[in-house]
């Protein structure tokens, strides 16, 4: 048997981490990484410009004006307008709002429903689990969307409809992903001491197992709210996104392609950019996220 | 290794039937449906009687769909009214089409991921490694029907190399070769940004196994213990990857066919939502679902076959 004979650099360096909270340690871990602390500060601003803007910039968003379409930009209408004759910048803003509420519902709805799944798959195991398991591989395998543009012919689309439709494809991998961690922690001691002076079933899932979850979850959920933002915008460019005067980034995007080739390019560009800046914001954020969980499991 | 390919065909027929029964039930939740379509929007009260009694829409459901699934099982998907034609003979048309698409995209795609997510690996941190990842994040965070606009501006407008969209309707494999590459570059971008990641890090993560530890010991060069240990290794996880990608790239395909006015599945399935041609909606989410679940039982077979550990689980 051979001891491990610690320097005392490292015996420090260990004091001084356990001094430190695992709440600090993830902020100064998160910190750290600039590039996620700007892409937090560019998400910020998305926001303030979506929900904030509107109140400062004031345009008519509801009515057409023809007599004002498609015009280039000026000092009038910084972006210009778009086929309707509304400021293009007024409704880069206001379509943020519903563009940004889609991604954060069905990252948060995902989030919860897949949470709930999986946990009571990998918790209960045995048949519970292959049926619960076997319904979700049989919907990963349906190309949604197809499904998608099944649905919205006979329905007219509203946006919880449409945040329920993306959250019912994006929930999918979020219950295999518990899953798989629940059926690891599920054999911990203290899941196992838990069980041994009789705490219930769902206290355990509730109490004991979740709380471990939670790093995994997030991160998973960040990364839900990139996808919902992109398929959100398929789905407009497929015509099925939320009928006029209610607008969106995929929305003003869509109208911007079916207007290549005319050279209005401003009203394809901006919106791409947006949209493509805000996706890769919450894609950074996740990854950075990620980073501090794994550096959080380390010390668990 | 039989016993495993037997039980993963077990699995695969359990989810087609799932999913056979999810799209008869959702499509007979839906209102409007067959009737409508054929009738317009006033039929009398006496036509869409007699419609429904035509087509057994007055029998119970389960009746209905043991009926669908009789049918189906004998290549009989049904009559387009819209088009005039049967589902199966629109199909035969429209998919191989579609399998061109998606598998040449594919294709190109893993063959460009594996070497550059080895390469990106090998280089970690490195500047190239950064600007390879910051392009394949660029590109994964654009809607594809955007990806699909930008090559259309490079390609078709500043350099006018190829046409924008497909002209030509031919029948089987009629498509020009030349119609076919903004499609499939856009497909094909989007997979390499997807996969690329997956082969990255799975190089990363092997590259810090044992064995390869152990190989440099035993005096390997680096080119030998890249291209023998890690490669293999490596490639495994990007193997499932592209089963588990059937259903995203196929969704692509829907989105690519209809910038492009590509006369895939995709766009047959568009054109007949917006027709609401029930029988051709049906049998395309049919044949589409029954592909992704065949694609991902090869895949699990592939994986099988490169990594024995799994046979035996």
């Amino acid at each position: 048997m051979t001891t491990v004979v610690q320097s005392p650099a490292v015996l420090a360096d260990r004091e001084e981490r356990a001094a430190k909270s695992l709440f600090s340690l993830a902020v100064r871990t998160f910190l750290e990484n600039r590039l996620a602390v700007a892409c937090a500060a560019m998400l910020a601003l998305i926001a303030l410009f979506s929900f904030v803007g509107p109140l400062l910039y004031h345009t008519n968003q509801v009515s057409a004006n023809l007599l004002l379409e498609n015009r280039p930009p000026s000092w009038a209408h910084p972006l210009g307008t778009n086929p309707n004759g509304q400021d293009e910048l007024g409704s880069l803003m206001v379509g943020g709002q519903s563009t940004l509420e889609v991604g954060l519902a069905v990252g948060v709805l995902a989030t919860l429903f897949g949470l709930a799944w999986g946990l009571v798959a990998g918790y209960f195991g045995g048949i519970v689990d292959a049926v619960l398991m076997r319904v979700v591989d049989a919907l990963l395998s349906i190309p949604f969307l197809f499904f998608v543009v099944l649905l919205a012919s006979f329905v007219t689309p509203t946006l919880w409809l449409i945040i329920l439709v993306i959250t019912a494809v994006s929930w999918l991998s979020t219950a295999r992903l518990v899953r798989g961690e629940t059926l690891s922690l599920r054999t911990r001691d203290y899941v196992k001491a838990a069980e041994g002076y009789g705490s219930s079933r769902p206290r355990i899932m509730g109490r004991h197992i979740t709380p471990n979850l939670l790093g995994v979850v997030v991160v998973n959920g960040t990364l839900k709210v990139a996808d919902a933002i992109l398929i959100f915008a398929s789905i407009s460019f497929l015509g099925l996104g939320v009928p006029p005067p209610a607008t969106n980034w995929g929305q003003i995007l869509t109208d911007g392609v079916n207007n290549l080739f005319d050279g209005y390019w401003w009203q394809l560009w901006p919106a791409a950019v947006l949209i493509v800046l805000a996706v890769l914001a919450v894609s950074v954020l996740g990854d950075a996220l990620r980073d501090v969980v794994e550096k959080r499991l380390q010390y668990r | 290794m039989s016993s495993f390919v037997l039980r993963r065909l077990g699995q695969a027929v359990v989810i087609a039937w799932i999913v056979s029964m999810l799209v008869f039930l959702m499509l007979h939740a839906l209102p409007g449906g067959l009737v409508r379509a054929q009738l317009g929007s006033k039929p009398s009260s006496y036509a869409v009687h007699q419609l429904a009694r035509q087509e057994g829409l007055l029998r119970p459901v389960p009746v209905q769909y043991a009926l669908w699934v009789w049918n189906a099982l004998h290549g009989n998907l049904g009559f387009s009214y819209k088009l005039n034609q049967t589902v199966g003979s629109l199909l035969a048309e429209f998919v191989p089409r579609t399998l061109l698409l998606v598998g040449s995209s594919l294709c190109i795609a893993v063959a460009i991921a594996i070497p550059m997510g080895l390469w990106q690996g090998r280089r970690r941190n490195r500047v190239d490694d950064h600007v390879l990842t910051t392009m394949m994040m660029v590109f994964y965070s654009m809607p594809s029907f955007f990806l699909g606009v930008v090559l259309i501006v490079l390609l078709s407008i500043w350099l006018p190399l190829v046409p924008s969209t497909a002209s030509n309707f031919g029948s089987g494999f009629g498509v020009d070769l030349a119609d076919l590459i903004l499609p499939v570059l856009t497909l094909c971008l989007g997979g390499v940004s997807y996969f690329s990641r997956y082969m990255r890090s799975a190089t990363i993560d092997n590259l810090l196994e044992d064995y390869v530890r152990t190989a440099y010991a035993k005096g390997a060069s680096p080119r030998r213990v890249l291209l023998r240990h890690v490669l293999r290794n490596s490639v495994m996880s990007t193997v499932t990857l592209i089963g588990l990608s059937l259903p995203y790239v196929l969704s692509g395909a829907l989105i690519v066919e209809a910038l492009f006015n590509y006369p895939g599945v995709g766009l047959l399935f568009w054109n007949a939502a917006q027709d609401r041609d029930y029988p051709v909606l049906l049998g395309v989410v049919l044949v589409v679902t029954v592909a992704t679940i065949v694609g991902n039982l090869l895949a699990d077979i592939a994986y099988a076959v490169l990594d024995p550990r799994i046979r035996y689980e």
